[in-house]
């Protein structure tokens, strides 16, 4: 059985330690969703992972091997990565980028198999882009780019995928495009899916398991009915919600208290304002 | 839903053996080979001892051994003529394929070894070597000039790769800062120099193929024989480079290593032509840009067609250069230069209206 474990991995860009000594395992099979504030290292966790930032001390584990210590290849045969807004080059057509996903299975004179050609049209067919195939990649709609990328990650043929905000810059109908896609991926066929996302109700909809990133630490860690909870997005985001029952699949709705809809604006609200009009920063912004 | 490549696949049944090249690789590399084979016949032809074009042919072919002036013939064809040709196609393949590397590294299509400088490091400590060393043999220089070419790659990747990352325009600034200061030290290298070795700098500094001999096609033919099957076979990894580092990474490509590697091979390249020609400028920068055009951006097919297009320019442009001014003749660097430097502010425009 795959494992994916944490031991003790400390991140940092220069001298800034974003994640310290973190113990985490992520489960095989399952959605999981990295959630957090701005620059709460959620990313930085992203690329810990998966090799594209490499650690100031402790470990990746990946079947009981360090993942610093398999050729590089071979990991990316095992995982595979989409970074945030990847931008194809000008010209570059749907069908030669998703072939791109075949490089770690290819070698100097093996360079374009039979197996090839079927992976990477079966990752076209997943993705809902064979129809763009010939069409270059930079005159899509975000959606069908981003779906093209992940066609190429697919191509990748490995069991673990990790996305890094696969629906940041989409349209609501896009991201949820997107989203079906991989919910499909990992219930059809058995993907393991760890992506970082925006929009804490997207994640408590589609992930298994959520885990919310805090200060360079784990604050929870769970499935989203029992670790999202009022507390957990007041400590996480800062912000005060209420939670209620998703009318549709009944996962957990967040719905933030903030000052827009006056009519229906509840009584706290109103005593934050209050609160804030009788404050030294409201006199000096006046004067 | 079948999806019909847009490539063809060569696979061989028995051994691990597979590539695949966009469709229009075949077809432009035929039409470039006719245009070059021409090019070549009428820049033999074109000179002051006068015969025909078949005469030409025939002679290349050693066909016409009985014809009453065959010693003429190959005297004019093998001795004074096809050496200088032959090395303007290999100044012009090596510059081409040097530019579409430096192209794919830095994902920027306005690089290019004349404009980043590396043709100018080349020459600064080419021309070192001809001014301060005595008697040097013409095999020394692809190595000074790889050297300095080398010095100044590291220098550029030094002051534009701050942070990690770096803009296009950063880049060319840089690039076109540290031309000056290296085209200044030359100067300043034969304004002090012996008076016989800084005209044979300056012979060679113009970028010219004047006077060039089968010694020098070896030379350069040595180096190129070495260095573009390597860049053919690492193509993929311009590939991979093109789609972003990360992108990179995540498809098991060692980056850092991968793109030090290119980025020596583009430099031995552009050595190895400035070593034999001085700088010819723009090359580098105009073949990949166009090829791109004509077949796409991938480089199995890319790189090799622009090495063809690079070559058939400049057998072009020493032609043009030849004809214009005869009996005299333009240096074929300045009729580059003329071609290339409207395309680079096009290219400017552009790139500035996209951004």
């Amino acid at each position: 059985m795959t494992q994916l474990n944490t031991r003790d991995l400390t991140l940092s860009y220069d001298d800034a330690c974003i994640i310290d000594s973190l113990d985490l395992s992520i489960r095989i099979g399952e959605i999981t969703a990295l959630v957090g504030a701005n620059g709460c290292g959620k990313s930085t966790l992203l690329r810990g992972i998966s090799r594209l930032l490499k650690p100031r001390a402790g470990h990746v584990i990946l079947d009981g091997q360090d993942i610093w210590k398999l050729p590089a290849k071979t990991l990316a045969q095992q995982l595979g990565i989409l970074p945030q807004s990847p931008v194809a080059p000008e010209g570059l057509t749907v069908h030669e980028l998703v072939a791109q996903g075949r490089y770690p299975h290819q070698g100097w004179l093996q360079q374009w198999s039979a197996e090839d050609e079927r992976i990477a049209h079966e990752a076209m067919a997943l993705a809902n882009v064979s129809e763009y195939a010939d069409r270059p990649v930079d005159t899509l709609s975000g959606g069908q780019r981003q779906r093209a990328w992940i066609a190429m990650t697919l191509a990748q043929d490995s069991a673990i995928i990790l996305l890094d905000e696969p629906t940041t810059f989409l349209d609501l109908a896009y991201q949820i495009e997107v989203l079906d896609l991989l919910h499909d991926l990992n219930t059809q066929r058995g993907k393991t899916i760890v992506m970082v996302l925006h929009d804490l109700n997207h994640a408590c909809r589609y992930a298994d398991t959520v885990i919310a990133v805090k200060d360079g630490g784990v604050a929870a860690h769970g499935a989203p009915d029992q670790v999202v909870t009022e507390s957990m997005v007041r400590e996480v985001f800062g912000i005060d919600c209420r939670i209620i029952p998703d009318p549709l699949t009944g996962t957990p709705l967040i719905v933030p208290c903030g000052r827009g809809g006056k009519r229906l604006a509840s009584a706290q609200s109103h005593s934050q304002i209050d609160t804030f009009v009788h404050s030294p920063v409201f006199a000096l912004m006046e004067a | 839903m079948a999806v019909k490549p847009t490539w063809i696949t060569v696979r061989s049944r028995r051994l691990p053996f597979s590539f695949r090249l966009d469709r229009r690789v075949l077809p432009v590399a035929l039409l470039l080979t006719a245009f070059t084979l021409t090019a070549l016949v009428v820049s033999i032809n074109y000179g002051q001892y006068n015969m025909s074009l078949l005469d030409v042919v025939q002679t290349l072919l050693g066909t016409n051994t009985a014809h009453p002036d065959y010693r003429n013939f190959a005297l004019v064809v093998h001795t004074f003529r096809l050496p200088r040709i032959l090395v303007a196609f290999l100044v012009g393949a090596a510059l081409a394929a040097a530019g579409t590397i430096m192209q794919g590294i830095t994902r920027n299509p306005l690089a290019d070894p004349y404009l980043l400088g590396v043709s100018g490091g080349a020459s600064l400590v080419a021309v070192a070597v001809i001014v301060w060393l005595d008697d040097v043999p013409l095999s020394i220089l692809p190595f000074a000039a790889f050297a300095g070419g080398l010095i100044e790659a590291f220098a550029i990747y030094l002051l534009a790769w701050r942070a990690g990352s770096s803009t296009p325009i950063r880049l060319i600034l840089i690039g076109i800062g540290l031309s000056s200061v290296v085209a200044a030290l030359t100067t300043i290298m034969l304004l002090f120099g012996n008076i016989n070795d800084v005209q044979q700098a300056y012979i060679w500094l113009t970028g010219s193929v004047y006077g060039r001999t089968w010694e020098h096609v070896r030379a350069l033919g040595g180096w190129l024989l070495v260095f573009m099957p390597l860049a053919f076979v690492l193509a993929r990894g311009l590939n991979m480079l093109n789609l972003g580092d990360e992108p990179a990474k995540g498809l098991g490509m060692r980056v850092e290593r991968g793109r030090g590697v290119l980025l020596l091979i583009s430099v031995a390249l552009t050595a190895a032509a400035v070593a034999v020609s001085g700088t010819i400028g723009f090359v580098g920068l105009v073949a990949p840009h166009i090829t791109r055009r004509l077949v796409g951006p991938s480089h199995e097919g890319l790189l090799p067609i622009s090495a063809l297009f690079g070559g058939a320019l400049v057998v072009t442009a020493d032609l043009i250069g030849r004809v214009v001014v005869a009996p005299s003749e333009l240096p074929v660097g300045i009729v580059t230069a003329m071609i290339g430097a409207p395309y680079f502010a096009f290219l400017l425009i552009r790139s500035r209206n996209h951004a």
